[in-house]
């Protein structure tokens, strides 16, 4: 479980983010969402101390990271795995020794163990076959698996994703949507995904925070969403015309079955 | 206003170089690295060094010969000049600056591009110190083959000068051989290799610093190219004449 705690963030005199608290639980996928420029991909940089928030602190399972020696976040980045949105595959490493990396470099296995369980995630991801393939010779929708098979290589606690559908089209998109909460569920991750894509936020949004110019707007489920009132998150997500209609006859049937 | 960015450039490269000379997480990795990088820094340069050191010995055998040589001086001189010229300064520091074009816009390049697809943010979340983990390989591994490079060169420009003489005909090879004999000190060969790998860090330490600090896209990435070969240019300038001094 991650807990995040009245996270403050400033660059020079703009302040970024507000005093955002929530509580990401492990084996949920637990969304931020949020228009360009409000703050999520800053929030998830905080998160994962790539950014030193300005005021605030980040529980990992009730661990606080902002008193962490630099050795003990050493410690616990071993236990993070994290989906880039430009997949941040290592360009003069083929596909298989991509995923061999974290295990080569932490594992104390011998090189047949970490092999084998490095061609077991590229398997689990799908992509078995492609190993001795270089990342610039495969597609962004396999260069999204493979950085996802190589963040689950050494079975992560906290599993975070900035927004790992960008650039990809709406079947492959809700493939690594699927990918991600299957392996959620199977390791018992911790999942944030930083994402703005709705077919996300409707197919795997357990846990969704809303971020607006920095200030924690809305949390809840993905079936909350649909009957929400909040005018900020409903003109956010149901922008298009195609949301707006799915929300409407959600609604009606919502009525018609005297839900609401 | 530029003392005040010279300096702040210079305490950022500090801190870099700070966190680039901790204990690697795993020696494993770090020597297949240092291997890599002494093959695609060093081993991959040997071919132009070979050619340029080769033409240089040979222009400037022929130009003391033809343009210098006097009735009073002795016929040992063009080979005699050759030879200081290319232990002196040429395989050293001016081999070196010619490197620092390429070694250091494909280290900056190469490191600059990792930032801007957040290839160094992945290693830092993984865990790993990514100053370490790319920079240090490179320096050492630049600091290790360079002194090879140097002697290289020193044999390719002599090569070079024998080759005006039996090829080209404008030197006896008698009067090259009693010039490249003459008066040998073994400490100009030490001082050439010394001068080199201080040249070897600059050059891949300051390449790293500006390919590290990129923050942007790709024009970024040219322009922090560009001034990695600019700053490694100024600086082997300005500490070959320290060195010079300190070490005649």
């Amino acid at each position: 479980m991650i807990e995040i705690k009245d996270i403050h963030k400033s660059f020079e005199d703009k302040e970024v983010l507000k005093g955002i608290s929530s509580t990401f639980e492990n084996g949920k996928t637990s969304l931020i969402i949020g228009q360009s420029g409000s703050g999520k991909t800053v929030l998830m940089k905080c998160i994962v101390g790539l950014f030193e928030p300005t005021e605030g602190d980040v529980l990992y399972d009730g661990r606080s990271f902002m008193s962490m020696t630099k050795r003990e976040r050493a410690l616990l980045r071993r236990e993070m795995g994290m989906i880039f949105q430009s997949a941040a595959l290592f360009d003069s490493m083929s596909v298989l020794e991509n995923v061999m990396f974290p295990l080569d470099m932490f594992s104390s296995d011998s090189y047949k163990e970490r092999r084998r369980r490095a061609e077991f995630c590229l398997d689990r991801v799908n992509l078995n076959g492609a190993g001795d393939k270089f990342p610039g010779e495969i597609s962004g929708g396999m260069q999204k698996r493979v950085a996802i098979a190589r963040a689950i290589a050494l079975k992560p606690r906290y599993l975070f994703c900035d927004e790992p559908n960008s650039g990809l089209d709406p079947k492959t998109s809700l493939v690594i949507d699927d990918l991600i909460h299957e392996l959620t569920v199977e390791y018992n991750t911790t999942t944030i995904i930083n994402t703005h894509d709705m077919n996300s936020v409707m197919g795997i949004g357990e846990h969704i925070l809303y971020i607006y110019e920095g200030n924690p707007e809305w949390t809840g489920t993905k079936e909350e969403v649909v009957s929400s009132n909040n005018e900020r998150l409903n003109n956010f997500i149901f922008a298009s015309d195609l949301f707006r209609k799915v929300k409407e006859a959600e609604l009606e049937r919502e009525k018609a079955e005297g839900i609401i | 206003m530029i003392i005040h960015k010279f300096l702040t450039h210079f305490g950022r490269y500090l801190q870099l170089m700070g966190r680039t000379f901790s204990r690697p997480e795993r020696m494993r990795m770090f020597f297949k690295q240092y291997v890599k990088e002494m093959a695609q820094l060093g081993v991959d340069s040997i071919g132009i060094v070979l050619l340029i050191s080769f033409f240089i010995g040979a222009v400037i055998c022929i130009q003391i010969k033809l343009n210098i040589q006097s009735a009073w001086m002795p016929l040992w001189v063009s080979g005699y000049v050759t030879r200081e010229i290319m232990l002196l300064e040429f395989s050293s520091s001016i081999m070196c600056l010619i490197l620092s074009g390429k070694v250091g816009s494909n280290i900056a390049s190469e490191i600059g591009t990792m930032r801007t697809t957040q290839q160094i943010d992945a290693l830092e979340i993984m865990g790993v110190n990514p100053a370490s983990y790319l920079i240090l390989p490179k320096v050492l591994g630049l600091i290790t083959i360079m002194p090879l490079l140097v002697i290289f060169s020193t044999v390719s420009g002599i090569i070079g000068a024998y080759a005006t003489a039996y090829i080209g005909h404008i030197i006896t090879a008698t009067d090259l051989t009693s010039g490249m004999q003459h008066d040998f000190t073994a400490w100009f060969f030490w001082m050439g290799v010394i001068k080199s790998l201080f040249f070897a860090f600059i050059i891949s330490s300051v390449s790293s610093y500006y390919g590290y600090s990129v923050e942007g896209g790709s024009v970024e990435v040219g322009k922090a190219s560009t001034n990695a070969v600019v700053s490694c240019s100024m600086l082997i300038l300005f500490s070959d004449l320290f060195l010079t001094q300190l070490l005649s």
